[in-house]
């Protein structure tokens, strides 16, 4: 539904965007992820057209953004729920957005109630809260009821109750069939909202795929094993191919680079005894610092990125790449280039 | 709350189908909403009459009570459609400035044009909006600020047996001159709000392009200023507002010197059109 191709973009010596292609696919909450500056909001105003890219290009079901014939009724994009005129009314300003795209008066009415601002419709927006500002925002995302929804930072600065309602909204977005492209620098935001996954780090793709997929890969997924005969383990791990880190006192060790079919195998036929057996998963976070930790702008002196690993353990699923229904298969896959 | 309902896949439209394509009758529905929806537009506009209409009446006023003391030079010279009407061209072009400028500049600096420009996305279809929407208001207000103040003018001026009546000569032309002019003046700092996309630095600039220049010239050598004058942007106002003695030598004729601000301030729009269609928003 977006293919951004090649697409690269400079400000002065600085490049924000650096060859980068991907696609979003339709039905899926895809989420935007990379550190601060990473060039996520570069991507998504390029996407719209706000700003124009030095080089690539990115279409929306195969048009450019400026020439869809009715822009709002196709994506609905929030940026920055404050880019708005303060002394101008809820209702108006929604009114004066829904206008260009000659969408009817009721509309409005009906968003200003979806997103419950419905008391404040005739006040100034210079008034408004964050989480009121966002939700005016979001308003205007779905004034034209569009299939494809896109959303900056959606939650940056909400409230607790703010951020609850923005995830619940994706999901129901997603849940009528809606495309939600979302980007965070809240990996664990994203950990319970998006299917897939396109990682950037200054400006460069570092991965596309789903979320199983991502935290499958990355070298964060480990398998605990605990044996009353570590050294025995530990050597016939080794020859394996597998790399062997010590555990605590308990006789446990962690093995990296076999999956845990592949450790109890090597241990049934050495005749080792084991007591546990576990795929220790990493959480997104722990799988997200570690990808990007080359990538970060800037970092306080002293902080290790990807120290925090091993969540709770979860029974390992084989990683399956999700592949796109029938139907949208036509409409375009994935590039490879980049992948992680 | 209704958003966070889920339904399932079949989502029953919400919209009527769509034909056609998103185009300018939108955006210009669109744009007038904007500009009748902030406070600004309204403040700007009720000065833009105060000024225009207190100050001719103030000098009307004046010049009927002084009448008598007026040597009979100074009555001959007397010019009742200038005087009614000063307030508009000379301080109800600073006005309109202010309300051209922001129409655009309002949108940078609140972060507004994202939005705008995220609805709408062919620039040139909200540009073109932009400047038929002001050109209309101003030209509405600037008409009726132009007519309130010659009536009002000239009714205080009635005791002097020197007041200005629209079937007179050149007198219809001074009054609707100076709305014009005004109105253009609004459109020349809308064009300055497009390029610098900053109100200060766009009020600024056109208020020395109009004000300041104009002061500098005279300072030149006599010949150089006779020479220079006709093509300052503000001698349209100048020109078009006299209907009294002969037209001033260095000037065009009234509406030859409309038509060079006229120029000027259509070879800016486009300057400005060209800058908003070219760069990142």
């Amino acid at each position: 539904m977006i293919e951004v191709r090649g697409l690269t973009k400079r400000y002065g010596d600085k490049i924000a965007v650096n060859n980068l292609s991907f696609s979003v696919e339709p039905g899926k909450v895809t989420g935007f992820l990379g550190p601060n500056g990473a060039g996520k909001t570069t991507t998504m105003r390029l996407i719209l057209g706000l700003d124009y890219p030095d080089a690539g290009t990115v279409t929306i079901g195969g048009q450019q953004y400026a020439h869809l014939a009715y822009p709002m009724r196709e994506v609905g994009a929030l940026i920055d729920a404050k880019a708005v005129h303060g002394g101008r009314s809820a209702y108006n300003h929604l009114l004066c957005l829904a206008q260009t795209n000659n969408l009817p008066k009721r509309r409005v009415g009906e968003v200003l109630e979806l997103v419950g601002l419905t008391e404040v419709a005739r006040k100034r927006t210079k008034g408004f809260s964050l989480g009121m500002s966002q939700r005016l925002g979001i308003a205007a995302t779905l004034l034209g009821d569009p299939a494809l929804l896109m959303f900056d930072e959606p939650v940056n600065g909400l409230d607790p109750e703010g951020i609850l309602w923005i995830r619940n909204l994706m999901k129901a977005l997603a849940a009528e069939g809606r495309t939600v492209f979302v980007s965070s620098h809240l990996m664990s935001e994203m950990e319970h909202t998006a299917d897939y996954l396109i990682v950037i780090g200054r400006g460069q793709l570092l991965a596309d795929c789903t979320m199983e997929e991502f935290i499958a890969r990355s070298s964060g997924q480990t398998v605990r094993v605990a044996t009353p005969q570590p050294e025995v383990l530990a050597k016939a791990v080794t020859e394996a191919g597998g790399t062997v880190i010590p555990g605590g006192g308990d006789g446990a060790l962690t093995v990296s680079g076999l999956i845990a079919a592949q450790v109890g195998d090597i241990a049934f036929e050495h005749g080792v005894r084991l007591h546990e057996l576990t795929v220790v998963r990493a959480s997104l976070e722990a799988a997200f610092m570690e990808l990007t930790a080359d990538s970060v702008e800037y970092r306080a002196a002293g902080d290790e990125p990807g120290d925090e690993k091993g969540q709770p353990p979860e029974p390992g699923q084989p990683p399956e790449s999700q592949l796109p229904a029938p139907e949208l298969a036509a409409q375009g896959q994935h590039g490879n280039e980049g992948r992680i | 709350m209704a958003a966070t309902t889920t339904q399932q896949a079949a989502r029953p439209p919400v919209l009527p189908p769509p034909s056609g394509r998103a185009g300018f009758g939108g955006t210009l529905r669109s744009e007038f909403t904007k500009i009748r929806s902030v406070r600004s537009t309204y403040w700007t506009l009720l000065v833009l009459l105060a000024v225009s209409i207190g100050i001719g009446a103030a000098i009307s006023a004046g010049t009927a009570a002084n009448w008598s003391h007026m040597a009979p030079s100074d009555r001959a010279t007397f010019d009742p459609t200038q005087a009614s009407v000063a307030g508009l061209f000379y301080l109800g072009q600073l006005v309109i400035v202010v309300l051209g400028a922001m129409v655009l500049t309002a949108e940078y600096s609140t972060g507004m044009i994202r939005t705008s420009l995220t609805a709408m996305p062919r620039r040139g279809t909200v540009y073109a909006a932009k400047v038929v929407v002001l050109a209309v208001v101003a030209l509405v207000v600037t008409f009726i600020a132009a007519f309130i103040a010659f009536f009002l003018g000239q009714s205080l001026l009635a005791s002097t047996h020197d007041s200005a009546t629209l079937s007179q000569p050149n007198v219809l032309r001074a009054v609707i001159g100076s709305a014009l002019y005004v109105t253009t003046c609004g459109l020349f700092a809308f064009a300055a709000g497009a390029i610098l996309r900053h109100t200060a630095a766009a009020i600024t600039s056109v208020i020395g392009l109009l004000f300041v220049i104009p002061i500098l010239a005279h300072l030149l050598p006599s010949s150089w200023y006779q020479d220079l004058a006709r093509w300052l942007p503000d001698a349209a106002g100048r020109a078009l507002s006299v209907t009294v003695g002969p037209q001033p030598p260095n000037l065009f004729s009234p509406w030859g010197q409309f038509t060079v601000f006229a120029v000027y301030t259509v070879i800016l729009l486009a300057v400005g059109a060209f800058l908003f269609r070219k760069r990142d928003a």
